[in-house]
């Protein structure tokens, strides 16, 4: 159920001011795919444009193609809402909804539409989600419970069941563990290593250790200054962003000598 | 009502005293002066409704204007047509307050929404007596063709039962104009905890492939749940107590019916004080004071549950 991803010549706006400029990159299925860069560079709009989540805010709009599996998003006629079933996505804060319980967050996506489930495919599906994202074990006998109980990391880990639950094509997980401590974040890259068999993944991060650690290829976005829009600087295999990039740009980067 | 109760300054139960800053110490004491403010109006209210009901309470039921078999039996069908005339109003009112404030809070485009927002608080600050007027002059005579049609064609339903009231004031048209009343702050609340629901949860259902309208339900609607219950309160409690209205479109008897479109329709606590008041004497005055503490003790009553509702699912109210 993983797909490939391409993106040709993506620009994306908020109103008049472009964001993102000239994109063009191909991620490959069952891979992770980090974006590095420093703040304001426009990796977290980008992402965000990979399933359509940039909408939300007003004026945003793209110019370019975004094909998964060769379908382009922004084709005519494609439904956002359809789009962002195919590609799921984890945010940067743990966002649980507060008033549902744990078992009913897991679902959430999956009823939508007024999509009918049985109660023992649900609960099969509760059980799968949640092994999947390595949290049974610690919510098994609590589900009724509301979610934001939970610990931050447990409450991100339950963000990326839901996520999985409803079975989508890619994930996208942006900046997934800059609100955790080191063992939360260790869970989540762990997880993330499973996640590769069945899934794209697609990861913004501040944190270099953490691409260098869970990714098989990383992009680095750089900006000229500042209201200028956010550009793809390289795209290559981490070993080779991380040790011998070919812009010199990069180089600073990652060696920590900006940003 | 909330009644807090002050906790005791902790700085005095230290042994070494901090230095005490005038600011600091002018802030709480106003703070704490201003909390005790509301127990003593509140208990002064209740002091003065309690002490002068106690007459009518033991007197004579034949002393009573009207001659009632008893307290019990006056002041029933006013308890009835306020609950009932209230309820009506909220029937009508707080779908409408929901759906106004969720078109201003997330469909609408921003000035658009700007500009609503100020013309529903504008309609809060009109008087009540104006909404009394509004009632007689122009809605109880514009829909009366409505009720005929009703008694006429659905009078089976016994809420529309008829005879049909030729002056179109019935306890319906009253209701109507209460829930026009009680729209406004009902809209305000509903608005402002709307625009408060974290946007990380809007996008966890938008991310999840919700449409607007599923994200509402997911995101908005469970998050706004007691600020839902709190506007619906408060503008209960306004129909509640709202007297000028009521007395103005109504004539009111001393009856309990259910039947929305006939011409004799039980009266309001709030509307029967005020209409008996300037003719009252003696142990009649004490007897329409004591209708005034059921109302209060309603009223009472009406917010407790509410907040009881509002407490019961603590867990799960997004403000953990």
């Amino acid at each position: 159920m993983s797909k490939r991803i391409e993106v040709n010549d993506l620009n994306v706006y908020y109103g008049k001011f472009k964001a993102v400029e000239d994109v063009t990159l191909t991620i490959e299925p069952r891979s992770v795919t980090a974006f590095i860069g420093p703040s304001g560079c426009g990796k977290s709009t980008f992402i965000r444009t990979l399933n359509r989540m940039h909408e939300v805010i007003p004026g945003a709009y793209v110019e370019g193609e975004v094909l998964v599996d060769g379908n382009n998003l922004y084709g005519p006629g494609v439904d956002p809402v359809l789009v962002r079933r195919q590609v799921g996505m984890v945010f940067q804060r743990p966002n649980p909804f507060p008033t549902m319980s744990i078992r009913d967050n897991v679902l959430a996506g999956v009823t939508l539409n007024n999509r009918r489930i049985s109660k023992s495919d649900a609960d099969d599906l509760v059980e799968k989600s949640l092994q999947g994202a390595n949290l049974w074990n610690e919510v098994k006998d609590r589900l009724d419970r509301p979610g934001s109980g939970l610990s931050g990391g447990q409450q991100q880990r339950l963000c990326i069941a839901r996520a999985i639950a409803v079975e989508p094509e890619v994930i996208l997980m942006d900046e997934p563990c800059s609100a955790l401590d080191p063992i939360s974040t260790l869970a989540i890259e762990d997880l993330i290593e499973e996640l590769k068999q069945d899934y794209t993944i697609v990861i913004v991060t501040h944190n270099m250790q953490q691409a260098s650690r869970v990714s098989d290829k990383t992009a680095f976005f750089n900006i000229a200054g500042t209201g200028m829009p956010g550009k793809l600087i390289e795209y290559d295999d981490t070993s080779v962003i991380f040790s011998n990039p070919s812009v010199k740009a990069t180089e600073d980067y990652v060696s920590g000598k900006f940003g | 009502m909330t009644a807090t109760t002050p906790r005791p300054a902790s700085a005095e139960a230290l042994p070494a005293k901090p230095a005490i800053r005038l600011g600091d110490l002018l802030f709480s004491r106003a703070a704490l002066w201003s909390g005790g403010l509301i127990l003593v109006i509140l208990a002064a209210v209740a002091i003065f409704l309690v002490a002068q009901s106690i007459p009518a309470l033991t007197a004579d039921p034949a002393d009573f204007v009207g001659q009632p078999a008893s307290f019990l039996d006056y002041v029933w069908p006013l308890v009835f047509g306020t609950l009932w005339s209230a309820a009506l109003a909220l029937v009508m009112a707080l779908p409408l307050a929901i759906g106004i404030a969720l078109f201003i809070s997330h469909y609408a485009p921003r000035k658009l929404a700007q500009a609503l927002g100020y013309l529903v608080d504008l309609l809060a600050a009109v008087p009540s007596v104006v909404y009394g007027l509004w009632g007689i002059g122009v809605l109880a005579p514009a829909i009366q063709p409505v009720y005929s049609w009703l008694v006429d064609n659905a009078g089976w339903f016994p809420l529309f039962a008829g005879p049909v009231s030729g002056t179109g004031r019935t306890i319906l048209t009253a209701g109507i104009v209460l829930g026009v009343m009680i729209l406004p702050v009902m809209t305000a609340i509903c608005r402002e905890v709307f625009l408060q629901t974290p946007v990380l949860h809007e996008e966890a259902a938008l991310a999840l492939g919700a449409t607007r309208w599923e994200m509402i339900r997911m995101a908005v609607l469970p998050f706004g749940r007691p600020g839902i219950i709190s506007g619906a309160m408060l503008g209960l409690g306004r129909a509640l107590g709202e007297t000028m209205a009521v007395a103005m479109v109504l004539s009111p008897q001393a009856i309990v019916s259910f039947a929305l479109l006939q011409s004799a329709n039980p009266s309001t606590i709030a509307a029967n004080i005020a209409l008996s008041f300037p003719e009252a004497y003696g142990v009649n005055v004490n007897l329409l004071i004591a209708t005034g503490l059921v109302l209060f003790l309603i009223t009472l009553a009406v917010n407790s549950i509410a907040r009881y509702v509002v407490n019961r699912r603590k867990d799960f109210s997004g403000a953990n």
